[in-house]
């Protein structure tokens, strides 16, 4: 208590120093929170949203599925066994057979994946209902990136070209139903949604299916001739994306707290210098070395203090601001395929912001202490007299 | 009644030498000095620049230590202390006035007499009660919410003084305490210790080559290159015999013996 009222009262009395240091402090621990939040944002909001849009509770993939190469589609199906089919009755799993093909709007050749599902479904927030329209021929569904590359509105028609499970080609003509808007680009860019029958009897897969979406709260179930695939798995490529980000971003916020951190650190060299005399007459008065040296780092370690009571003053209000406005992301952000919003909401978790308050106070307290360490080498009649060793 | 004097040795130094390395040889400050100091005494080290005062006066309060000789302070061999016990040796028993005084700069007056107190660890109704009663013998009572930017020299001498004396020491060290300061100061500073050596019994030790300083001491210790040139005590010393200040400095008249009465 007493160091740091000592501290507390040295750094008031350094003046523009003081707050200079704990000002670029603050920045870096405001940008720090901040990008982690937006990361932290950003991650919750996709995963959330791929479940919901694609992925449910997980996956049971045919053996032979691979969703990164195409050509495995031509064997990766099965028929549905009666547990399987049962589970799809009742709505705790959704299949779904998938096929490559080509498309042809205003007479340009496009490769798009035909993607069948039931219409009456509910298991994920795709709009698929709108495919129960007996109104058209064949109704299809596409989402708002692919309705705009291919320049497609509800009502056109578009043809496409597939081939069968004999490899036979065949070719028909859909009618656009509809166009969903949804964040996650992998069931948008590329795909067209069809009624699962009716991809069925193009392809003459009758009753088959590529995966199974399993329901958000069903318990893996070991369904023979299909193997599971947690969420974890479906979302790897992006926990990898997020974990790049994280490790990106803490470049710039750590090149911030390194300069907050150097300026530390000079101060505590340039206060341990002319504080000799101070430091002698700790010691006179009966401080241990150690003491001494506590003293110095708390000193140097209540900057952090300083800088979170700035961040308190400035940062609250603006990280609030941020995280109830977002950040808008460009069209094009979804364009590289990541799931990502129309406005990016960072979240700030209590561990988060608490991780953050540690790290600053922690490198603060350890800067501090390294040039005060040399305090441990003075002797109390050279400091006293002003000199150092 | 005054306390009594007890004669006992509180410190005792025996073939003291001190070197202190310079380049590939050494710098020889004190040699062979051989001293005591008896509870109660008002002593004081003097000589020229360079005669080894502060350096005997270092190792005295425990702030340095004999390269040969023994230097025995309270019962306790200076020599084979470590650093956490002299610094418990220096925060519990020896006082120490400075000729630059010393006191930290943002702490207040209060602040600065309370610090060897929160040292050691205290109640703090005990603390501030002795605070305020350190205070009031250096006539300072009203300035404890001061800086000590805010306070003449003398002013500082006084608060440093009462930092030295509120834990009530056996031993207060004083390096050139008044060096720094105009004859009236020095001479209220002086009267000062004077009374708290004579109220309280506390040792007092003086390194010094002021001539006004001298007229209070009840020993004279003369050091000349590192040696002891003479060792007098004079007789039926006492503060009225010492020239008044001309004009009073603020200071209070101090409290009767009641007051002073160790706890």
């Amino acid at each position: 208590m007493l160091a740091l009222k000592l501290a507390i009262r040295n750094l008031l009395g350094a003046g523009l120093r003081t707050w200079l240091t704990a000002g670029v402090l603050s920045i870096a621990f405001v940008v720090m929170v901040f990008y982690q939040g937006l990361l932290d944002g950003w991650n919750l909001h996709a995963r959330s949203t791929t479940r919901e849009w694609e992925i449910g509770g997980g996956q049971y993939w045919h053996p032979a599925y691979d969703r990164f190469d195409p050509f495995s589609l031509q064997e990766a199906h099965a028929p549905l066994s009666p547990q399987a089919l049962e589970l799809a009755a009742a709505g705790r799993i959704v299949p779904e057979l998938i096929t490559q093909a080509t498309a042809y709007p205003d007479g340009r050749m496009v490769n798009l994946l035909i993607r069948g599902i039931p219409p009456g479904q509910q298991l994920l927030s795709l709009p698929t209902a709108a495919l129960a329209a007996d109104s058209v021929g064949i109704p299809a569904l596409i989402g708002r990136r692919m309705a705009a590359s291919l320049r497609l509105q509800p009502g056109d028609a578009l043809l496409l070209r597939w081939r069968d499970r004999s490899g036979v080609f065949d070719a028909r003509e859909v009618t656009i139903v509809g166009i969903f808007r949804a964040d996650v680009p992998s069931i948008d860019q590329g795909q067209i949604w069809l009624p699962l029958a009716t991809v069925q009897e193009m392809t003459g897969m009758a009753g088959e299916a590529t995966l199974l979406v399993s329901a958000p709260d069903q318990p893996p179930l070991p369904l023979a001739g299909w193997v599971f695939k947690d969420t974890d798995f479906l979302l790897k490529e992006f926990t990898e994306v997020i974990h790049s980000k994280k490790a990106g971003s803490s470049i710039i916020y750590g090149t911030m707290l390194a300069i907050a951190l150097l300026a530390i650190f000079d101060t505590q060299v340039l206060s341990i210098f002319r504080r000799r005399r101070e430091i002698g007459t700790y010691m006179a008065l009966g401080m241990t070395r150690g003491q001494v040296i506590g003293l110095f780092t708390v000193e140097g370690a209540a900057h952090s203090l300083f800088a979170l009571l700035l961040a308190s003053i400035y940062g609250l209000p603006l990280l609030h601001w941020l995280g109830t406005h977002g950040i808008s992301m460009p069209e094009v952000a979804d364009a590289t395929g990541m799931t990502i919003g129309v406005k990016m909401l960072p979240v700030y978790s209590a561990g988060m912001v608490l991780f953050s308050v540690a790290v600053v106070i922690l490198s603060t307290a350890i800067v501090s202490y390294l040039p005060a360490r040399r305090i441990a080498r003075l002797k109390p009649t050279e400091a006293l007299r002003g000199r150092s060793q | 009644m005054k306390r009594t004097m007890e004669n006992q040795k509180l410190i005792d130094i025996r073939n003291l030498v001190k070197r202190f390395p310079i380049g590939d040889g050494s710098f020889t400050a004190l040699r062979g000095i051989t001293l005591a100091f008896a509870e109660g005494e008002f002593a004081g080290l003097v000589g020229p620049s360079g005669s080894g005062k502060t350096t005997l006066l270092n190792i005295i309060g425990s702030l340095d230590t004999p390269s040969e000789g023994s230097v025995t302070v309270l019962g306790r061999e200076v020599t084979h202390l470590s650093h956490r016990e002299a610094a418990a040796l220096r925060n519990h028993h020896i006082g120490f006035i400075f000729q630059t005084y010393n006191l930290l700069p943002v702490f207040t007056v209060y602040d600065n007499v309370e610090f060897p107190l929160l040292l050691q660890k205290g109640g703090a109704a005990g603390r501030k009660k002795a605070v305020l009663e350190a205070l009031e013998w250096v006539g300072l009572a009203d300035k404890a919410q001061s800086r000590p930017a805010q306070l003449s020299g003398g002013e500082c001498q006084r608060v440093s003084i009462a930092r030295a004396m509120v834990k009530r020491p056996q031993l207060v060290l004083a390096d050139e305490p008044s060096a720094n300061l105009d004859a009236d100061n020095s001479h209220h500073i002086l009267r000062t210790m004077k009374r708290l050596n004579r109220e309280l019994g506390t040792t007092f030790i003086f390194a010094t080559h002021d001539e006004k300083v001298m007229h209070y001491l009840d020993r004279i210790i003369g050091l000349e290159d590192g040696r002891v040139a003479r060792d007098e005590r004079i007789e039926n010393t006492t503060e009225d015999d010492h020239p008044p200040a001309s004009g009073e400095i603020g200071g209070s008249e101090l409290p009767g013996e009641e007051d002073f009465a160790r706890p």
